[in-house]
């Protein structure tokens, strides 16, 4: 306990990412003497930014098999899925006002769609199968002559199960529909073709691939050409879709982290996941009722979600205070929801409570993971001794037959 | 959120952890909350042959603040007769553990947990009628 009070381990990597050292490197010299406006078209320092923002959207271009002129910057993965959504919607809703997404989308998606719906655009919300993975039937199904655009997410932030992109995009383009996808967890963990998946838009995040925090971009398709109503509108920067003043350094270190990330996937991706085996299986030997939710199979390699049931996420992670790690769950009393992902996917509200995500990185070390499997076992097992509801599974009574007085 | 020290104390040592055999005529189980919701606890108390709480003992399963309630509601009762056990009020464990407000729940169920505990001893002994006539 001591010893690791000493030195926090960091396991939330889909939470953010530290900046890799290089992209730092790349980033500061626009902090610095080059710090002209990419827009001031009459100078040297002018031109010096404009070119550092083209190499990097010539990066951010190639990661995604895109085109530099389809890449516009952005604050974030947050603004590029509101202006995604809210852009073609605008553009295309008088004629063809339905859109389509998933209920285990990030809450920036579904609150762009709910605001949609406010203002009298219809939304359908895709279940999800048991696997976190959408039904490509239902998702057939639910495609009208009056639908737009369909967004779903390619890798997921909770539970990091991967979508059958390739399929939904051929789906999409056969129905003359656009698809969005919401990268900002994908970006650099899985190869992305934005033509082989025949993606129209893609939402990608700085901060979430080791680039700088505040930056982001958005791919938006010119053939067949994909038209958005600007959310913010000003100087008409970047083709007018997205105004405002680039912000050199942050693009410049966005372009960096998808070259390196480009470099380094497969080998980085084979480490990863190699450590995350590893500590799956560690903890599999060590504990017995432990689930992993959403798909084994098709998981991004840095995503373990794991429940430990018959012990409360919230007491969990106050017990291992020094492993940043994330709990989806807390009592719904608390107004600290149980996750939505989870009982999306059909998990028992009672498991839910007991899930902990625990996301491995570039930075993450094997003695970290050690170290942090030791401390969550012994944790679990304490808390165990403490739960009247592991108590009552080892005397074989399902609590399921207990009539319990919800609040 | 800045947990108070007795709080994290009582999550880090809880006192009284454990079971007595509910099926004793002097043991009174008190099971509230629900999984579903994130929060189960379990308290008992042995009552005496002169009506003292003489023993307690909980298992929770719940946040910190739900354990740490519960932990230190099992030392309070201690020695206490079942009246005086049956007043505590969960803002005397919110004041004592500090909870913040989000928490006051939590000390409401270990308030929930004792009354249950006690209602299931007066049944068993016949008492609930008792009182009632007095
Ligand atoms: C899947 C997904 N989409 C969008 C976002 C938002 O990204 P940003 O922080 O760049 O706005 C996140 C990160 O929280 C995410 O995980
Ligand atoms: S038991 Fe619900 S938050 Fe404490």
């Amino acid at each position: 306990m001591n010893e690791l009070k000493a030195k926090p381990i960091y396991l939330d990597y889909q939470a953010t990412t530290p900046t890799d050292p290089r992209v730092v490197d790349a980033m500061l010299p626009y902090f610095y003497e080059k710090f002209g406006n990419a827009h001031s078209r009459n100078h040297s320092f002018g031109w010096e930014a404009e070119d550092a923002i083209e190499l990097a959207r010539g990066q951010v271009a190639t990661i995604i098999g895109a085109s530099p002129k389809e890449v516009i910057f952005t604050s974030g993965a947050t603004e590029s899925n509101n202006l995604a959504l809210k852009g073609v919607m605008k553009f295309y809703g008088k004629k063809k006002p339905h859109l389509i997404t998933t209920v285990t989308e990030h809450k920036c998606v579904l609150d762009s769609a709910r605001h949609l719906e406010q203002e009298g655009y219809k939304v359908t919300y895709l279940p999800v199968q048991q696997n976190g993975l959408v039904d490509l039937e239902q998702l057939k199904a639910a495609i009208t002559d009056e639908t737009a655009l369909v967004s779903i997410m390619a890798v997921h932030n909770e539970i990091g199960v991967i979508q059958p992109l390739k399929e939904i995009g051929e789906i999409c383009r056969e129905r003359g529909v656009f698809f969005h996808c919401d990268a900002a967890q994908a970006v650099g963990k899985i190869p992305l073709d934005v033509n082989d998946m025949k993606i129209d838009l893609m939402s990608i995040s700085g901060h979430k691939i080791y680039g700088p925090k505040g930056v982001g971009a958005l791919f938006v398709r010119r053939r067949p050409r994909v038209r958005v109503v600007a959310q913010i509108t000003g100087g008409g920067q970047e083709r007018g879709m997205r105004s405002g003043t680039l912000p050199t350094p942050l693009i410049v270190g966005l372009g960096k982290a998808c070259d390196i990330a480009l470099n380094e996937m497969a080998e980085e991706n084979a480490r990863i996941m190699e450590l995350r085996n590893y500590t799956l299986n560690r903890f599999r030997e060590r504990l017995a009722d432990i689930y992993l939710n959403g798909d084994e199979e098709n998981r991004v390699a840095g995503n373990l979600n794991i429940s430990f049931a018959y012990v409360e996420g919230e007491s969990l992670l106050m017990g291992i205070k020094n492993i940043a790690v994330s709990s989806g769950s807390a009592c719904t009393s608390a107004s600290l929801e149980p996750s939505y992902v989870l009982r999306a996917l059909g998990v028992d509200e009672e498991l839910a409570h007991t899930s902990l995500r625990i996301g491995i990185g570039r930075f993450t070390t094997r003695e970290e993971l050690d170290q942090a499997v030791d401390a969550i076992c012994n944790e679990v097992e304490r808390l165990r001794e403490m739960s009247p509801l592991w108590e009552m599974a080892q005397e074989g009574i399902d609590i399921k037959s207990i009539e319990w007085a919800e609040h | 959120m800045a947990y108070s020290e007795k709080l994290l104390d009582h999550y880090e040592n809880p006192r009284n952890v454990g079971s007595f055999d509910k099926n004793e005529t002097a043991v009174g189980t008190g099971l509230v909350g629900a999984p579903a919701c994130g929060d189960v606890m379990k308290l008992q108390i042995r009552v005496s042959a002169d009506g003292i709480i003489e023993d307690a003992k909980f298992k929770t399963f719940g946040c910190g603040s739900a354990i740490a309630s519960s932990s230190l509601i099992t030392e309070w009762v201690k020695g206490k007769t079942i009246a005086e056990a049956g007043a505590i009020k969960n803002s005397q464990i919110a004041e004592e553990l500090a909870l913040p407000p989000v928490k006051i729940h939590c000390s409401i169920l270990a308030e929930d947990a004792i009354k249950a505990a006690i209602s299931d001893y007066n049944t068993k002994n016949g008492k609930a009628e008792v009182e009632a006539a007095e």
